[in-house]
């Protein structure tokens, strides 16, 4: 699907208000992760926004598809996008990581009952999601028009479990699986490729038999066709590796490992959201 | 008593593997309920899952060797409402695939079913390496689990049946090696109550509390000790969580001492829970019979069983030490 120009600039500014929300929940709590929940928050707009099939007033809705979030550090991205969406008030974001809150440090499904699993430990939402893409085919048979998606991260690609999981989506020719990867090349300790390198990833995804596509994670033309082609593959699972800048929109955060595990301090989150509320200086009337 | 089999201490007791009736009972399960569904780690025969999988292919996930796998998959269909079994060796899974358990599946309270065959030195030839005994400690100290551990094939029907029945995580403590039948239809079974399977007929100077397949030999040793002059009377536990802490405090209040007898580390396991019990309600004094802080070794079962102190014999010289 081709979109309209006013089609993207409405998921842009969407995203921007999703980052400008990642930024304050994380002031807010203090802790967290901040490159990872900005380098996807154009991902998730385009999931929740355009991509899932979805009723944010009916979460339990049988017929909708099932997002499955493998690398649970970046919950403040999954929630900000949920809120925005109407799941919940955008207020409680602010009571991310805090007592009592519904929105812990990592996803919980018991104290969040919209999320499909709860995660942290990494390496292990892309096999949740193939026993969900399993069950749905034992039901629904193989035309089945619900997808699940799972969203990962590079640096859990490290991790055993993530590959036993394709292997068997690969086996099983799991067509309503759709894998997408935060190819942002960073993790906690350092660049990927330095840690444990990945590459040739696309050669090792095709060779578990998936249909692999490599896209610009920060172009919502490139991400909603590329969703449209995995949906168009019948004999696989899809991957989308999807390149994204770490900490994208805001520039002192981008590409800096350092920013993985950390959240901005007062002086940083005013720097931060005075940058993306001006679209990088863009805007000249913005006064804080 | 308590409906056992009357043939019980006949030299020609029938011999079941445990597992035998978990792969019975899977099969009745799954005629009940189509929701049930079978997933494996390479090991679909020797667990007992085949049955299963020749009944209901369509249901049966062949995961192949990767237990990690084996946990998170089966997390996800019971996402879907599906209510899956997952079977392996116990050294393997819950071995290997603890985290996932725990944050896949208990974390999000998904209604799975663990089940690890292969439980204790029993197991023989093999060596230490296939022989769990640490499966109860790793499973009972996870939230939103229920841990059951199955005396005989029998038991261990009636156990699948009612996993299959309960909503939320299960783990299932099987045995590979035939072991006597223990229990009839008409045993009562039920989750979290521990049942009476011996009462003397003088009052009981110890409680001997036993799981698994070992129960067949602390039967011996209450019918040995009692022609001796000894009187015990013996509790079967086959949920080890939860525990049934009334029986447990009731039986501590009526005798003397308690003995616990498993086929598994005597840390963390049956004898470990009963203690927590007994320290918080009914201070007791306790002999703990199982392995000590050892790993298992190639065998024949009933060798092993004698070399780390878990037979009869073992049992009656345990008592009457700590009665003296």
């Amino acid at each position: 699907m081709m979109l309209s120009d006013q089609t993207i600039w409405g998921l842009e500014t969407k995203a921007n208000e999703i980052r400008q929300s990642i930024i304050e929940m994380l002031l807010e709590a203090g802790s967290g992760h901040t490159a990872g929940p900005l380098g996807m928050a154009d991902i998730f707009t385009a999931l929740y926004f355009k991509i899932l099939k979805h009723d944010p007033k009916n979460p339990k809705w049988e017929e909708r598809d099932r997002l499955v979030l493998s690398n649970g550090h970046i919950c403040p991205v999954l929630y900000a996008t949920m809120a925005h969406a109407g799941y919940f008030p955008i207020e409680e974001l602010k009571t991310l990581r805090k007592f009592g809150s519904r929105l812990q440090g990592h996803p919980h499904r018991e104290f969040l009952p919209y999320l499909e699993n709860s995660s942290g430990p990494l390496g292990s939402g892309l096999s949740q999601a193939v026993g969900m893409a399993l069950g749905d085919r034992i039901d629904r048979g193989p035309s089945s028009d619900r997808y699940i998606y799972c969203l990962m991260s590079d640096g859990e690609l490290d991790a055993g479990n993530s590959w036993e999981g394709a292997m068997l989506a690969g086996k099983e020719k799991l067509r309503n699986l759709i894998a997408i990867i935060d190819r942002n090349n960073i993790q906690i300790d350092g660049f990927t490729e330095d840690i444990m390198p990945l590459e040739n990833l696309r050669a090792r995804w095709e060779a578990w038999n998936w249909h692999v596509q490599e896209i610009d994670g920060h172009n919502f033309s490139e991400i909603v066709s590329a969703i449209d082609q995995a949906k168009a593959i019948f004999e696989k699972p899809s991957v989308i590796i999807a390149h994204t800048i770490p900490g994208k929109g805001v520039k002192e955060f981008e590409r800096d490992f350092h920013w993985h595990g950390k959240a901005p301090n007062k002086e940083e989150a005013k720097m931060a959201l005075n940058e993306l509320r001006t679209l990088s200086g863009k805007i000249r009337s913005e006064h804080e | 008593m308590n409906n056992l089999n009357p043939k019980i201490f006949d030299k020609d007791v029938e011999q079941v593997p445990i597992r035998k009736g978990f792969g019975q009972g899977l099969v009745l399960a799954a005629e009940k309920d189509e929701n049930i569904v079978g997933l494996c780690a390479d090991l679909t025969e020797s667990t007992q899952m085949l049955s299963f999988k020749e009944k209901f292919p369509e249901r049966f996930v062949e995961i192949g060797v990767a237990e990690q796998n084996l946990a998170t998959v089966a997390s996800g269909m019971a996402a879907m409402g599906k209510i899956p079994f997952l079977s392996s060796y116990a050294t393997f899974s819950p071995g290997r695939n603890w985290e996932q358990i725990r944050t896949t599946v208990c974390y999000n309270n998904a209604n799975v079913k663990v089940v690890g065959s292969h439980a204790g030195v029993s197991v023989g030839p093999d060596g230490g390496s296939h022989q769990a005994l640490e499966d109860l400690a790793i499973m009972r100290v996870l939230p939103n689990m229920t841990v059951i551990s199955p005396c005989d094939a029998i038991e261990a029907r009636k156990a699948t049946l009612a996993a299959a029945g309960m909503i939320g995580p299960v783990y299932l403590r099987l045995a590979r090696e035939p072991s006597p039948i223990i229990t009839t239809e008409e045993t009562p079974f039920e989750v979290g109550k521990a049942q009476v399977f011996y009462q003397p007929n003088e009052k009981a100077r110890v409680g001997i509390i036993a799981t698994g397949a070992l129960v067949y030999q602390v039967l011996l040793a209450a019918n040995q000790l009692e022609t001796e002059g000894l009187a015990a009377k013996v509790l079967n536990i086959s949920t080890i969580k939860p525990l049934d802490e009334e029986a447990i405090i009731n039986l501590a209040k009526e005798t003397e001492a308690i003995v616990t007898v498993e086929e598994h580390q005597t840390t963390g396991g049956l004898g470990s829970t009963v203690a927590e019990c007994l320290a918080k309600n009914q201070p007791t004094k306790i002999v703990f019979i199982g392995v000590h802080d050892k790993f298992g070794q190639s065998g024949k079962p009933a060798e092993l069983i004698e070399h780390y102190g878990m037979d009869a014999n073992s049992i009656k010289t345990a008592v009457r030490r700590l009665l003296n």
